[in-house]
């Protein structure tokens, strides 16, 4: 990694959603978590670089694992982040979504962290911001592009390469916002991603996004390399996707006989929380093919890596204007101890 | 409904009039709310103590009907009155307009439809002609007292954005209308497969994480009722046809000999689902935008003839209901004044034949709903439009005579406009037009 091939501050404004992104910026932003994953190894996780800096983590939706990796994120780089949560339901009773980012600009902040419940929230706060950047925490059905980072990472991790693989999700990928990042993700890395549930929640439109779309499990986990448990809502809008669950699990439970028959040398990873015994087993959940513990630690690593870049990015700008020389040492400062840490 | 105007004699430009067949350089004389005469070129130049409005180079169309528009009034007049809507269709050419009953209160009483009609009558911009509703509440439950309404001055029934789901209902409201005389026009949405949709259902939705409704949630109810207009004879128009399908279907009811039309809105003729890009809640109507395949099917049905007229749909919201979440945003843009600009850009690009286009906005509109006006044959209604098929404008927030200014069209700069709009022979929009008199 070289401060060369940064992502320039324009391309890199807000981490609105995974679609969009080159497969550059993926592996750059990649590159630069590897190296935060050895800080958050050490005895002592805490660096300075983000001195100075405010994070406010505004979570409209109820959220405890997601808002917790962030905030010790943003924490471990010395930032001060502030936690704001609420139901994005209640702010429609009085305060407007785009009253809450006026607001919030006000008080400065350099990253704003939304997750709602509603597709584009992010998008929307972040058109109303004028100096802040915007990170996508999940959105409706629509995004999660720090889980299809992490999971990635752990991908990297696991088999040492992120290209020629066949991922595979399994169950709600209708209504997952976090299958939609991994699919835009994977297919900018030219991967081949396979989805698998019944006909009313693997939609044929999967398709046109350039997914498998299986309805069996048997062909769908052939040969794979990742296999993902998504989380099946029972419901939605009132309505029920399948009869029942245990009818679902019957013929959708990822099971340690069908991986080792059909892809031996897969690896599991789920975004939690997950359903033991109805959509994976514990078998496979606890055995030597789930990496569920790797990806809530990337988790914080991956979050650390784009707040830290979108700081960056907002430092290069402001540069422009007064303390330059102060904003570089403080980049300085960070590529070293980047190199550092990654030489220990 | 207005002072008495002087006659006025609209010479020099050509008239184009489906409804009497006539397309050539025509002048006219407007007496007493009424055309008096259509003549030949110069006809007119000696008549004493009228005035001579010049309109070389300009096309004389008898005045727009746009029988799809919703006016707010009473009860949401921070998004519209019948005086601002009104103002805007004469901006727009448009004469007279059919105005949607989804106020607050419904338009499910008489003296909600005196209350639109004694407001149409106080702003004098345009004929305003109230739609009922079918349902007491527009609730799906209980007949409205359609033949009250009718005698109050409504000229159509409609729960528009409820759709009557209940086919029972809708049979019933068929047969009680032979009696009343009057045509329901629906809006047709499956709601049990439209439930909490935000726009089109396809890899767009899917994408966007937003929920999508079906081409198949507005078919199947088109479907259901050419079928229950079969079973009893009764008369359906069809709102803002947007799909490929439900155009096949509606040309097979008419081959078939079933009293329905249908009307096509602007938006769904030159835009797609693609609009709404990252989130824009400028383009978020009902019926959604559709596929490409949806755009070019409606507009060829349009040219054809299966499609009957074109009709605006017409939906002010402030503001404030479009910039939100887009699942929280409201459905629907303004149109009165972007409807003809939008249409002739699709006779200029060769998708719709000029005359066709004038029909569908005029005499085929009039015949959907069984209402006057659309004609400029000797003894119509004096209203007429004016219009600069080259005219250069530019859609801006100034130019806009509604209150709310929700549109995917504002800065856009338009070819074509209405530069005079005539009601009974009273000039209510481009009163600045070069007058010798």
């Amino acid at each position: 990694m070289s401060k060369e091939n940064a992502i320039t501050p324009a391309a890199f404004r807000h981490l609105l959603g995974i679609e969009g992104l080159s497969r550059d910026q993926i592996n750059y932003l990649l590159d630069t978590a590897e190296v935060f994953t050895d800080i958050n190894r050490r005895k002592i996780k805490k660096v300075p670089s983000l001195r100075g800096k405010t994070v406010i983590n505004l979570f409209l939706e109820p959220s405890t694992r997601t808002r917790t990796s962030f905030e010790i994120a943003a924490k471990r780089l010395s930032a001060d982040a502030v936690n704001v949560s609420g139901d994005s339901s209640s702010v429609t009773k009085g305060e407007t979504l785009i009253d809450t980012a006026r607001t919030l600009e006000a008080m400065a902040p350099d990253v704003v962290v939304i997750r709602h419940s509603a597709s584009g929230a992010p998008q929307l706060i972040a058109e109303h911001l004028s100096s802040s950047a915007v990170v996508n925490a999940g959105d409706g059905l629509h995004e999660h592009p720090t889980q299809a980072l992490l999971d990635a990472l752990t991908i990297k991790q696991a088999l040492g390469t992120l290209s020629g693989i066949k991922l595979v999700l399994v169950g709600d990928v209708l209504r997952s916002r976090v299958a939609r990042s991994n699919i835009f993700l994977h297919r900018v890395l030219g991967n081949k991603v396979v989805v698998v549930a019944p006909p009313t929640l693997a939609r044929p439109e999967f398709e046109a996004m350039g997914v498998e779309v299986h309805h069996h499990m048997e062909p769908a986990l052939e040969g794979a390399n990742v296999v993902m448990s998504l989380r099946m809502k029972k419901e939605y809008l009132g309505q029920s996707f399948v009869p029942t669950l245990e009818e679902y699990s019957h013929k959708y439970c990822i099971t340690e006989k069908l991986l080792a028959k059909y892809a031996p040398e897969s690896i599991v990873l789920s975004p939690g929380p997950f359903i033991r015994g109805t959509e994976i087993e514990s078998a496979v959940i606890d055995g030597p093919r789930s990496y569920y513990d790797a990806q809530v630690e990337n988790g914080v690593a991956v979050r650390m890596a784009v707040i830290y870049l979108l700081c960056r990015g907002l430092s290069a700008r402001a540069s422009t204007e007064s303390d330059a020389g102060m904003e570089d040492l403080v980049d300085d400062e960070i590529i070293e101890e980047l190199a550092h840490a990654k030489a220990g | 409904m207005q002072r008495q105007a002087k006659p006025t004699v609209i010479f020099g430009g050509k008239v184009i009039c489906p409804e009497s067949g006539l397309n050539a350089e025509r002048d006219l004389l407007l007496e007493d709310g009424v055309v008096k005469a259509v003549e030949a070129p110069g006809a007119f130049s000696g008549v004493a103590d009228a005035v001579q409005h010049d309109v070389s180079g300009k096309l004389v169309l008898p005045g727009l009907i746009d029988i799809h528009v919703h006016l707010r009034e009473p009860g949401y007049e921070w998004k519209e009155t019948v005086a601002t809507g009104a103002a805007a269709a004469a901006a727009g050419g448009f004469s007279r307009i059919c105005c949607m009953p989804n106020t607050n209160p419904i338009n499910d009483t008489a003296s909600v439809t005196d209350y639109i009609i004694e407001a149409a009558a106080a702003a004098g911009k345009a004929r305003v002609h109230p739609i009922g509703a079918i349902s007491v509440g527009s609730k799906g439950k209980d007949l409205a007292p359609m033949l009250e309404l009718k005698e109050a001055g409504c000229v159509a029934f409609s729960d528009d954005g409820s759709p009557v789901m209940n086919a029972g209902l809708m049979r019933l409201a068929l047969e009680y209308c032979l009696m009343v005389d009057a045509v329901l026009t629906v809006h047709e949405e499956d709601t049990n497969l439209s439930h909490g949709f935000s726009m089109n259902e396809s890899v767009h939705s899917v994408r966007l994480g937003l929920q999508g409704m079906p081409g198949a949630a507005e078919d199947v109810m088109i479907a259901r009722d050419i079928e229950l207009a079969r079973l009893t004879g009764g008369r359906v128009h069809f709102c803002h046809v947007s799909t490929a399908r439900a155009v096949e279907l509606i040309r097979r009811a008419k081959h078939d000999g079933i009293s329905v039309t249908a009307e096509v809105a602007p938006h769904h003729c030159v835009l797609t689902e693609e609009a709404v890009g990252e989130f824009n809640t400028q383009a978020k109507m009902s019926m959604p935008l559709r596929s490409e395949e949806d755009r070019r099917a409606v507009l060829a049905g349009l040219q054809e003839g299966v499609i009957d007229c074109i009709a605006s749909d017409h939906a002010p919201h402030e503001s404030d209901s479009k910039d939100c979440e887009f699942e929280r945003a409201s459905f629907g843009i303004i149109g009165l004044q972007t409807t003809l600009p939008l249409m002739l850009e699709k006779v200029r690009s060769g998708s719709l034949k000029l005359e066709r286009m004038v029909a569908a906005l005029t005499c085929d509109a009039a015949r959907c709903l069984q209402i006057d006006g659309g004609s400029l044959a000797v003894g119509s209604p004096a209203d007429v439009a004016v219009v600069d098929p080259e005219g250069k404008w530019t859609l801006s927030r100034d130019s806009i005579l509604s209150k709310s200014v929700n549109t995917p069209f504002l800065g856009t700069e338009f070819c074509g406009k209405a530069v005079n709009t005539f009601v009974g022979g009273c000039l209510v929009h481009g009163g600045d037009l070069e007058m010798n008199e």
